[in-house]
């Protein structure tokens, strides 16, 4: 069992091990802080030369989201492209999700208005009372922004965080960071709740983590 | 050691101050002023080695003050060039000589330093890191034009690393900039000098005196050392006698960490009140420099050190060296003995404390190797690393616009490039300019680009980022610790990855006191003195620390020697015996392990003896047999000695795992995969510069700022394997791994496999519980582990998973 089958306000998702999320009453994948053209915008400013790959391996991922799940929509919660710029030079990996799928392109911080896109840009939508945004505000709403990560079992693992008023998706670009749930920040939105991990399974977990006690040997 | 004759060549006024001092030159001294080409000075600590390099400088001053910068004195240590500069005043206000001398470090002020690129000093003090910084500026050609010397001090110490291979690459481009100046290098006694010359690029060996035999020994304990552990808190109150009965004492412990216990130990047992100082590269800068100063002005009476005051450091009359744990290698062990006593003549006095029971053989074993004077092999292989290569050509482009063939000429003048292939400077300049990716993704963004045949930086403002992460020291990330919320006083710095283990509350040493972790605000850990309190964790991870091949093997053959024992403490016999009662004393000749299960988990070590390069190399190559059988490793753990495993699964029949044939099986994803590799690449990505350490604007907290190296490198072996900077960490990475044939050899030749399963840890894998530089194994352990937890945090929480679980 890779993923995850959960409810948040009355409603059925999957936390899909990859970071997506799959709302099957709507027919719709969701995804959070692509970062597309995020190597290329360092290298604009005369930053490091990244290894150019990671929008083909996002994109890849996509892909084969949209092919395991079906879904005949995606929203992007935001911060899709690194920056506006970068937005405009992904034509051709762009066009072979468009064709594909209808998209919706929420805007984030780091792409406010993306030049012509196919597809729908908004800066929000509500569906069914949830409000899909890119910064967690005004509940209950599922977003994205912050890139949240757990430490469990000494590793440091992208996770989805299901609080009561907020539903905050992993980045699911390739080159990001995170934000551990920890920091003042997420502790605030999700005080308490649950949190699913992310990789080659998904997993959840009680928010805050209870304390264990050592493994026994069997 | 005094001639006469030599000294009859020293120029008047040096003669007259000589004499003056009641000195005579050493005949060393008086060759190096003879010399008109490169030298390589190779002296004994105490030897007059820094003032023969500078010798001819002073003598040229007596001839009139020079133009502009003259001498460039380069060397590893921050403190040393600080020290230098003190010691040579002397001599410069003795002779009456207006000459103006200044150091230059990462703790110059800017100001000092943007006044030193207009208006150099004569004698410039600084360290490989800040050559290459001004080498990056615009002024560089004339701020060196008229340098006539470099003396590059504790080269030795500086080959050993790519440090050298900066500095050398930088010294091949003050050649260009002035075709006249003349090299001396400074080094203590090394196996194979002619190695450290070709390293300088060529040069003429003087050879000096070799002084008296040390004299060493282990301290006398009153107590039994334990059976782990490296702090050697048992022996403080004999530490504090010997530090009472000597003038001044340097107590040297191999990692921070343990300096911090140490030091709290032994004032807890100062009755008499001692002044005693700390020293380690962890605490502020400004604490750093009143111990610097109280030590050198005779006011402490001990000063327990790290590496920070290593090599070559003149302070005061220290004329006692005590060392806490095992010296790890010889050549180590002989250069702090070169602190006590820094006289040609008399013999220095050192003296051991090893900090276990292993330890103990440890010490006898390094002592019959001072005894038998025989130093460790020069292990290094002095060729050139080609990350360094990258950063040298990005440093270089700051400076203006560069020719290609011009540059690699220059490059291979430099000793450890100097049989470099066109082709793979091409590949470092085609890094440099355009990432090199099989791609060619930046077309348009090239960080090089070329004009006219010369390649310019396309953004000037990249220089700046260039600059800010020149260097070639891959620390583990720093986080600095502060006294109290916004801008308390600093303490010291911890590694990011123990300041992520802390939770609020939690205790721990720095700067010899107690303090309670608060909270992590801006990359600043915040904390509260907690004087009266015990540290609830005591310790953080420093720095791992190799011994050498040759000690392991005496030490091996300490213990299967039972007429050596004799010489043994008492408390070390009955340890070995009771080693060999519960599980089984290595043997020459045999493979000896054993299984015990600890703390939830199934602890595998082997004793091999073999060298760390060897134990490290069977380390991957037996937990991928491991992960094969099912055995869910978790990580290991590889020193001189042995190597320790530990798994979900015990291992109780080590044959097949120790079966030569097909051991290579399957092995290629398994070793591309690996943390070793990673880690590497993490190294040669930061020094190449695709990975940026510092940014302008200081570093930001959290989202978004840093993401892993380990995504780099995955991407990039998915992508582009074949990419120059992957080639990189493939061969330096073998550099630390022996050669699968000889595992395999070793294998064969040691058919007889001895396996015990003990109750509990054994006396011999106590110490290796403790041993830093762990390798984490992300396999199907590391996954089932997860998933153990993440269930039985449910349960905890008194949950269960969806669907009964909407909100």
């Amino acid at each position: 069992m890779s993923h995850l089958m959960f409810h948040y306000h009355g409603q059925d998702f999957v936390a899909r091990a990859s970071g997506a999320l799959f709302w099957p009453a709507q027919d719709t994948l969701i995804v959070a802080d692509l970062h597309l053209g995020k190597s290329e915008r360092l290298a604009r400013r005369g930053g490091a030369l990244l290894p150019p790959f990671e929008t083909r391996a996002t994109l890849e991922r996509v892909l084969a989201e949209l092919d395991a799940t079906g879904a005949a929509h995606l929203i992007c919660l935001g911060d899709s492209f690194d920056d506006d710029l970068a937005c405009a030079e992904l034509d051709t990996e762009l066009a072979l999700i468009c064709g594909r799928t209808q998209v919706t392109w929420i805007s984030g911080n780091h792409d406010p208005a993306p030049v012509a896109l196919p597809g729908f840009q908004v800066p929000g939508v509500t569906l069914n009372g949830l409000h899909l945004r890119h910064i967690a505000a005004q509940g209950p709403d599922i977003s994205g922004h912050y890139h949240p990560k757990l430490r469990v079992a000494g590793q440091r693992i992208a996770a989805f965080l299901i609080g009561h008023e907020h539903l905050i998706l992993p980045a699911f670009g390739h080159y990001t960071g995170g934000l551990d749930w920890d920091d003042a920040a997420l502790r605030a939105l999700v005080p308490e709740g649950r949190a699913i991990l992310t990789g080659t399974k998904a997993q959840m977990v009680p928010l805050p983590l209870p304390q264990l006690r050592k493994r026994r040997l069997r | 050691m005094l001639d006469k004759r030599a000294s009859a060549d020293l120029p008047a006024p040096l003669a007259r101050w000589f004499a003056a001092q009641g000195w005579a030159p050493h005949a060393h001294q008086c060759a190096m002023l003879a010399a008109s080409g490169d030298t390589l000075l190779i002296a004994p600590t105490g030897g007059g080695k820094t003032l023969a390099g500078f010798l001819p400088t002073l003598a040229a001053a007596c001839d009139g003050v020079p133009d502009g910068l003259h001498t460039l004195y380069v060397s590893p240590l921050k403190a040393l060039t600080h020290d230098i500069g003190r010691n040579l005043a002397r001599p410069v206000a003795d002779l009456g000589l207006s000459l103006r001398i200044e150091d230059r470090t990462g703790d110059t002020s800017a100001t000092r330093r943007a006044r030193q690129r207009v208006d150099p000093p004569h004698i410039l003090l600084t360290t490989p890191e800040s050559l290459a910084l001004m080498l990056s500026y615009p002024e560089a050609p004339r701020i060196f034009s008229n340098l006539r010397r470099v003396v590059i001090d504790e080269i030795h110490a500086l080959a050993e690393s790519k440090r050298g291979d900066q500095l050398m690459l930088g010294l091949a481009r003050l050649r260009s900039l002035a075709p006249d100046v003349q090299v001396a290098g400074l080094s203590a006694t090394v196996e194979n000098p002619h190695a450290l010359t070709r390293f300088m690029g060529g040069a003429e060996i003087l050879q000096a005196e070799p002084g008296p035999d040390p004299d060493i020994a282990i301290l006398p304990i009153t107590r039994a050392p334990p059976w782990s552990g490296a702090g050697g808190a048992y022996a403080a109150r004999d530490v504090m006698a010997a530090i009472e009965r000597a003038r001044l004492t340097l107590v040297f412990i191999n990692t921070r960490a343990q300096a911090e216990l140490f030091f709290q130990a032994l004032w807890a047992v100062n009755d008499a009140n001692l002044p005693i100082g700390l020293h380690h590269g962890s605490l502020a800068r400004d604490q750093r420099r009143r111990v610097e100063a109280a030590m050198a002005s005779g006011d402490l009476r001990a000063v327990v050190a790290t590496g920070s005051l290593d090599l070559g450091l003149d302070w005061g009359d220290v004329d006692l060296v005590i060392q806490i744990g095992a010296p790890r290698n010889v050549k180590r062990l002989v250069q702090r003995i070169g602190r006590a006593n820094h006289r040609y003549d008399t013999p220095s006095r050192a003296r051991l404390v090893p900090a276990n029971r292993f330890e103990v053989l440890e010490c006898m074993a390094a002592l019959q190797a001072v005894e038998a004077r025989e130093l460790d092999s020069d292990g290094r292989d002095l060729r050139g690393g080609l990350d360094v290569l990258c950063q040298h050509i990005a440093t270089v482009a700051c400076a203006g616009p560069l020719d290609a063939d011009q540059l690699f000429t220059e490059v291979t003048r430099a000793g450890p490039y100097a049989g470099l292939p066109r082709a793979q400077f091409d590949a470092c300049l085609d890094f440099v300019a355009t990432g090199g990716y099989a791609l060619r993704a930046y077309d348009r963004w090239q960080r090089l680009v070329q004009k006219n045949g010369l390649w310019h930086l396309r953004d000037p403002r990249a220089a700046r980022d260039i600059r800010m992460n020149i260097g070639t020291i891959v620390a583990p990330e720093l986080l600095s610790v502060r006294r109290g919320p916004r801008g308390g006083a600093p303490l010291g710095e911890i590694e990011e990855s123990f300041a992520a283990s802390l939770s609020p509350g939690d205790t721990f040493l720095i700067g010899g006191q107690t303090v309670r972790y608060d909270r992590l605000r801006d990359m600043v850990v915040e904390v509260t003195p907690q004087p009266t309190r015990q540290p609830k964790i005591a310790v953080f991870n420093g720095l791992k620390m190799a011994t050498s091949t040759e000690l392991s093997a005496r030490v091996l053959a300490l213990i299967g020697d039972q007429t050596a024992w004799q010489a043994l403490p008492e408390s070390t016999r009955d340890w070995l015996a009771l080693q060999a009662r519960i599980a089984t004393l290595p043997r020459p000749g045999t493979m000896t392990c054993e299984s015990f299960a600890r703390g939830g988990q199934w602890y595998f070590a082997l004793y091999s003896f073999a060298g760390r390069n060897a134990n490290q190399t069977l380390g991957l190559l037996l937990t991928h047999r491991m992960e094969g059988a099912g055995l869910a490793p978790l990580g290991f753990v590889a020193t001189d000695y042995a190597l320790l495993i530990w798994s979900l699964e015990p291992v109780r029949d080590p044959a097949p795992l120790l079966d030569p044939d097909g051991l290579r099986d399957g092995m290629d994803d398994w070793l591309a995969g690996n943390a070793v590799m990673k880690r590497t690449f993490r190294a040669v990505a930061t020094v190449a510069g695709l990975i940026q350490r510092n940014l302008p604007g200081g570093r930001k907290s959290g989202k978004q700022a840093t993401f892993s190296s380990d995504i780099l490198y995955d991407t990039l072996r998915k992508f582009d394997p074949d990419h120059l900077l992957l080639q990189i960490t493939r061969a330096e990475s073998m550099r630390g791994l022996a050669d699968f044939g000889r595992i395999e050899e070793m294998l064969r030749t040691r058919p007889q496999i001895v396996h015990s399963m003990p109750p509990h840890v054994t006396p011999f894998a106590a110490p290796l519980m403790l041993e830093a530089g762990r390798i984490p194994i992300r396999a199907s352990g590391a996954a089932q582990l997860l998933e153990e937890e993440a269930a039985q945090m449910m349960r905890e929480a008194g949950l269960q998973l969806d669907p009964g679980c909407g909100i």
